[in-house]
């Protein structure tokens, strides 16, 4: 007697020739191209030819007419347009970014270390994150309106609303300065080695992203997962006699499944713009502050570099997870 | 097609009160009257603070992260100047802006929206693919690059946040304008000849004002998100003139010496934050009821992309 109540939603085989799936794919993935195309020429556009460009940027206050044009010339500033862009573009796709303005320092080298370590930071507080957020959502619908819903909800409601650096310096306030004194209040990080062998270093700015992503996603799981406990296939297995935790992993869980997924890509975009202040909060040597000093420092070819690193992850991210989201949404899939 | 839409609820009022009825039936609720009072106790503070305020918020009282003492009440900042009239003085701009950056957005992104949805086609297409754009960009690093070319100024700010709001909000306009513009009722003003701009403004806007309620709170909280975090980092609203977010990153470093300039700074953005949103909710609560206010704000909180709801 184990007919599967929620075949509805989770049946495979429809979808074996699965071209909605690869068309879906082909189109966004062509769509995301475009996009990329225009930030691209919106960033170097804004970055290059405003007024107060690279050999500006660079000479500052001690420019001349004649070091500026030279440096210009230098910098290939004197070229056309399209040809600036041309040569910038090409060199951004065979791996050629240019090279730091302040210190001369290939682009790939400025960067590479600091996308490792914001990555390594997204990971594991996406990882952790997700996994409190999935199990403390189902809990709470699962006991709607019951004190652990009550709290939990309100507990959400009040942390979602909360800036980034705010919960930064208050973990700081708590952890490092005034209440205990357990944890280092700045995690930079020695470059030379991987994020992961200075893990005490590590615990506040991935706390604050947890904090910041969770209750996001606690709703999200929340609300569809009352959903879903309300539908006839989960009333009829509690009429079968299904036990409360049964139907929630084996009926409600594989199908919060595509909601779950966009929840967690869209944390994964905000975190991306998230991340930037807690990097500096800590001065974590990651992505956004990278991007942050480069700003301070107009340092162009990082600046651009980040910018359009950022806007592809956002594309991709947006694409991998509507996918997914399909993917583990046979009906969806089977009915376009 | 992604968003939960919205439906206009019954009107059992005339059509321009459906706003009163909305924020009235919100802050008498329990969650509404609370989050409307820690708004408006912050906005009050803001709007009096520097009338009231003991010192000029830039004028060097004490020496540096000098504790509390009887007529620096809050203690000394991180150059010596006074905590407390710094803390007065230091929200109204921040408010300001970010309202600035608010209206911008909101009307961008809905006469984007209610254009694309209303007029279909090339139009529709071209609105979005432009939102697509600028969505690419993390709102944040949207604000930092426009920082990085022109240089952080007020109407700077206001732009580069306004325009990161827009696309959405367009989105979510979109949406649910889609839904009314396939109405009856549009569907005879539209036989009838009227052009499209009038049919927009006197038939399809009116029956958004739901929407746009939780848009303005939504956008409004994220606008202060967004101008006290680019303050904080340095690219935002400038010094010497105070702001909550500049003070928390210019006072942490003197934290262990005189706490009040990082504490007080950080607890009133977060009690207007949460004042703001707790509110929000529950104006769409009001208009939705909790479960689809639940879920609607959830796919609207992060400008939702396509294919959210199965």
């Amino acid at each position: 007697m184990t007919t599967h109540m929620s075949t509805q939603t989770v049946t495979p085989t429809a979808s074996r020739r699965s071209h909605p799936l690869r068309s879906m794919l082909l189109k966004r993935s062509a769509q995301g191209v475009v996009t990329l195309l225009v930030v691209s020429m919106l960033v170097f556009w804004a970055t290059q030819l405003l007024p107060g460009n690279a050999a500006n940027a660079v000479l500052g206050k001690s420019a001349t007419p004649a070091t500026l044009a030279a440096l210009e010339e230098h910098l290939g500033l004197s070229k056309p347009v399209i040809v600036q862009y041309w040569s910038w573009l090409s060199g951004l796709l065979t791996g050629n970014p240019g090279s730091s303005l302040i210190n001369g320092d290939p682009v790939g080298v400025v960067v590479s270390g600091r996308i490792l370590n914001s990555a390594f930071l997204l990971v594991v507080a996406g990882v952790i994150g997700t996994a409190i957020a999935v199990s403390a959502g189902m809990l709470a619908a699962s006991r709607r309106d019951r004190a652990f819903d009550h709290t939990s909800s309100i507990t959400a409601l009040v942390v979602t609303a909360l800036p980034e650096f705010v919960v930064a310096v208050v973990l700081i306030l708590i952890f490092s300065t005034q209440v205990f004194k357990i944890l280092p209040a700045t995690s930079p990080i020695n470059p030379g080695s991987p994020p992961w062998q200075q893990p005490t270093l590590l615990v506040l700015p991935i706390i604050t992203l947890i904090i910041v992503i969770v209750p996001y996603m606690f709703r999200m799981v929340r609300a569809v997962t009352i959903e879903t406990l309300e539908s006839d296939y989960v009333q009829t297995a509690r009429l079968k006699g299904l036990s409360e935790p049964e139907i929630l992993l084996r009926h409600v869980l594989p199908n919060i499944v595509p909601a779950s997924v966009q929840a967690v890509g869209l944390t994964i975009l905000y975190l991306a713009g998230g991340v930037v202040v807690v990097e500096v909060v800590f001065n974590y040597p990651g992505v956004g502050q990278g991007l942050v000093q480069a700003v301070a420092t107009r340092d162009i070819p990082v600046i651009q570099f980040l910018v359009m690193l950022l806007a592809a992850f956002y594309v991709a991210v947006n694409i991998g997870a509507d996918f997914a989201t399909l993917v583990a949404t046979p009906k969806r899939r089977v009915t376009r | 097609m992604t968003v939960a839409v919205l439906e206009a609820p019954v009107v059992h009022h005339a059509r321009r009160s459906e706003l009163a009825y909305l924020l009235a039936t919100a802050a008498r609720s329990r969650r509404g009257a609370l989050g409307l009072g820690l708004t408006l106790l912050v906005v009050v503070i803001a709007i009096i603070g520097p009338f009231v305020a003991p010192h000029s918020p830039t004028e060097f009282v004490t020496s540096p992260f000098a504790p509390p003492s009887p007529g620096v009440l809050l203690g000394g900042d991180s150059l010596g100047r006074d905590v407390l009239s710094r803390v007065l003085s230091g929200g109204w701009q921040l408010l300001l802006v970010a309202a600035a950056a608010t209206a911008l957005g909101v009307t961008v992104g809905a006469v984007a929206g209610i254009a694309a949805a209303y007029l279909s086609g090339w139009r529709d297409s071209a609105i979005m693919r432009v939102s697509d754009v600028i969505l690419a960009f993390p709102q944040l690093v949207f604000a930092l690059l426009m920082v990085s070319v022109v240089g952080p100024n007020v109407v700077l700010l206001v732009l580069a946040v306004g325009f990161s709001h827009a696309p959405q909000v367009a989105r979510v306009l979109r949406a649910t304008a889609l839904d009314v513009s396939e109405r009856d009722f549009v569907k005879a003003v539209q036989i009838t000849g009227v052009k499209p701009t009038k049919v927009m403004r006197l038939e399809i806007l009116p029956n958004l004002v739901s929407p746009l309620m939780v848009e303005i709170g939504l956008r409004m909280a994220y606008s202060i998100v967004i101008i006290a975090g680019l303050s904080f980092i340095g690219f935002g609203l400038q010094p010497p003139s105070p702001n909550w977010g500049s003070m928390i990153n210019e006072n942490r470093i003197g934290v262990t010496l005189n706490s009040w300039g990082t504490t007080v700074p950080c607890l009133l953005l977060a009690v207007l934050c949460v004042g703001l949103n707790t509110f929000t909710d529950a104006v769409a609560r009001a208009a939705l009821g909790t479960d689809r206010a639940d879920r609607l704000l959830l796919t609207e909180a992060l400008g939702e992309s396509e294919g959210v709801t199965a």
